[in-house]
């Protein structure tokens, strides 16, 4: 949850950079289009008569239109349009509606009333899949408010960047697209239908981005690869980008044959390539046979609003493991602090990157750490869990988390509560253990988290774009470390493997793997380039 | 003339009674003139096998050990016919909404 980014651009605006999750990936610049601009306002009829033959009528119009939207649809696309034209030729859907109409409501409160309550029920579910139908619903109930209102929707200019809390799948099937654009959402899903039909579409979409956009005016930039948007961009990140994207475009077209195939370099040297995740959902969207298992599972999405329970923590750990099958699934304790604050637990500090962040934090806040414990504990016989400790500096600090392991085990066992002690590694990110790795040759494994390295490395903070020049994984002192911190590894029979950005940017790959690295974790949508990428390093 | 037939059938597709198997579901269930219903467990709730929103209201996800019940005309048909179609996993390609 990194904080946006602030520094002068052209003619005085500010440039502005905000994060976000990739949902597809790709990349797109043009203006910004404002999704959630207010409908206009329904006109009341003077009986309730009136009141219902207005609804129908609606519902009537909302179904013809998307009856000729399926027309020229693709299978997937029709398939969304059938399903809403179902939901809006059932009674059972506009039935309160009716009813309250006849009970003096007007027509659009009435719809929105019963629609409301219809939606409140998909959001309540624990499956993600039927959660995301929310969205399916909302764009029904919209649809029948704009066809009531007759509003005549203004459509977003060509090759624009729609932006706002969520959208509809209508409104993305209405996009002409063939000329570029993107989406850029506060909210949204990676399960949801509109997530669906952008990766198999190709259309560049963020979801979840950490900061509101503010005024939607302007060109922006938005990278849908790694998950960002840059509002008011200079000339010089404008030039950059440009270069991203060409790139991305020649790696796709290559990288597509690779994604199902193991990853083997020129030299016939096999190549581990697992995957990065944050949310247990990831994984809905990724083909297990096309990865070596979870190289990070981050668990900070779990403490977003409040701290989890553990029960919650187990049933997100589970999912994963059985999902990954007989392939290990790397959980990471959880790295609050630093740029991820989580209210009640992340203390406010003036120099949050170096003070109680990542396993600092948890040994200070044993309550939290031992749920957190326990529930990993207790999931581990769904799958082949591994389980590593952030931001470790010291010895110490591995062996007092390793202590509480073993005590939450035994309190588990004293009680009969299944459970499986899963190998305890690190993540090699504070240079102290780069440095003097020899401390650790204890450890089941270590995994560096090179953006965390190269920026305490280079003394310079990951999330301020005025030294990013400074922050490369590929300078001589970062490749050094990575490549000692391995041939350690190797030395003492401890796996190393590499899960921070540079893993899966083809740009480093050559680098990584001549500094000896042969286990890389990189985010789903570059599994695939990442793939052809190593195919081209000669080691 | 009146009828009645219940069966179980196992969902094996990947994720549930989604949102397009309902619609081939409730489609199906519309060509019978008998009563059909489906339910999570043999008490119940039961809900409308003809109506979309009380289908999807069900949120039977992969897994679910499905009820089906008929009554009226050509109710057994009716139960056989959607147990078939559930077993046949509602005919989509498997890995049909697992665009990567």
């Amino acid at each position: 949850m990194r904080l946006a980014r602030f520094f002068a651009g052209p003619q005085g605006m500010r440039a502005m950079r905000i994060e976000g999750v990739p949902a597809s990936a790709g990349y797109a610049e043009g203006p910004l289009f404002d999704l959630d601009r207010s409908p206009a306002v329904y006109a009341g009829k003077a009986t309730a008569t009136e009141e219902k033959t207005s609804l129908q009528a609606a519902i009537g119009t909302a179904v013809s239109r998307l009856a000729a939207m399926a027309e020229t649809a693709d299978s997937d696309a029709a398939g969304i349009l059938e399903f809403h034209i179902a939901m809006l030729e059932d009674n059972a859907l506009s039935g309160p509606a009716f009813a309250s109409i006849a009970s003096g409501q007007t027509a659009d409160a009435a719809w929105r009333e019963a629609l409301d309550a219809e939606i409140a029920g998909y959001e309540a579910s624990d499956q993600d899949y039927f959660r995301a139908r929310a969205t399916d619903l909302r764009d029904i109930r919209d649809q029948v408010l704009r066809a009531l209102t007759e509003d005549v929707d203004s459509t977003a200019p060509t090759g624009a960047i729609l932006c706002g809390e969520d959208i509809a799948p209508t409104r993305f099937l209405e996009t002409d697209w063939s000329h570029g654009g993107g989406i850029a959402l506060k909210a949204g899903s990676t399960a949801s239908h509109v997530a669906m039909l952008a990766r198999s579409r190709g259309v560049p979409m963020v979801v979840g981005l950490r900061e509101p956009l503010g005024d939607l005016a302007g060109m922006a930039l938005l990278d849908a690869e790694h998950g960002s948007i840059v509002l008011a961009p200079s000339p010089a990140e404008i030039g950059a980008f440009r270069l991203s994207s060409a790139s991305f475009v020649a790696r796709q077209g290559v990288a597509r044959r690779f994604l199902a195939r193991p990853a083997v370099t020129k030299a016939g040297t096999a190549v581990r390539v697992q995957v990065n995740i944050a949310d247990p959902s990831d994984v809905d969207g990724i083909d297990i046979a096309t990865c070596d298992g979870v190289g990070l599972m981050r668990t900070e999405f779990l403490f977003g609003k409040n701290l989890p329970d553990e029960e919650t923590q187990y049933r997100a750990y589970r999912k994963v493991l059985e999902w990954a099958g007989e392939k290990p699934v790397t959980i990471r304790t959880v790295d609050a602090g630093g740029d991820k604050p989580v209210p009640g637990f992340t203390v406010e500090e003036g120099n949050p990157f170096l003070g109680l962040r990542g396993i600092r934090l948890s040994l200070a806040r044993l309550d939290i750490f031992r749920v957190q414990i326990r529930a990993l504990l207790r999931a581990a016989p769904h799958g082949t869990l591994k389980v590593m400790f952030p931001m470790i500096a010291m010895a110490d600090e591995y062996e007092r988390a390793a202590a509480l392991f073993a005590e939450e085990q035994a309190a588990l066992a004293a009680r009969g509560v299944a459970h499986r002690m899963p190998p305890l590694g690190i993540m090699v990110e504070v240079p102290s253990v780069a440095i003097a790795p020899e401390a650790f040759a204890g450890v089941a494994f270590f995994s560096i988290g090179s953006n965390d390295l190269t920026q305490y490395v280079m003394a310079a903070a990951r999330d301020n774009a005025a030294v990013a020049h400074l922050n490369s994984v590929r300078h001589p002192a970062v490749l050094r470390l990575i490549g000692s911190v391995t041939a350690f590894g190797r030395e003492n029979g401890i796996p190393v493997s590499l899960c921070g950005d540079a893993g899966g940017d083809p740009a480093s790959i050559p680098s990584l793997l001549k500094a000896g690295l042969r286990d890389l974790s990189v985010a789903p949508a570059q599994l695939a380039m990442a793939k052809a990428a190593i195919s081209d390093v000669p080691v | 003339m009146s009828a009645a037939a219940e069966a179980t059938v196992l969902i094996t597709h990947d994720v549930g009674l989604h949102a397009r198997p309902s619609v081939k579901f409730t489609k199906l269930a519309k060509t019978f003139a008998a009563d059909v219903e489906i339910a999570l467990a043999a008490n119940g709730p039961w809900f409308d096998a003809k109506s979309i929103v009380k289908v999807m209201a069900a949120k039977a996800p992969k897994g679910t050990v499905l009820h089906i019940r008929a009554r009226g005309n050509g109710a057994d048909d009716a139960v056989r016919a959607l147990i078939e179609l559930v077993q046949r996993d509602f005919d989509e390609d498997a890995g049909h909404v697992r665009s990567a």
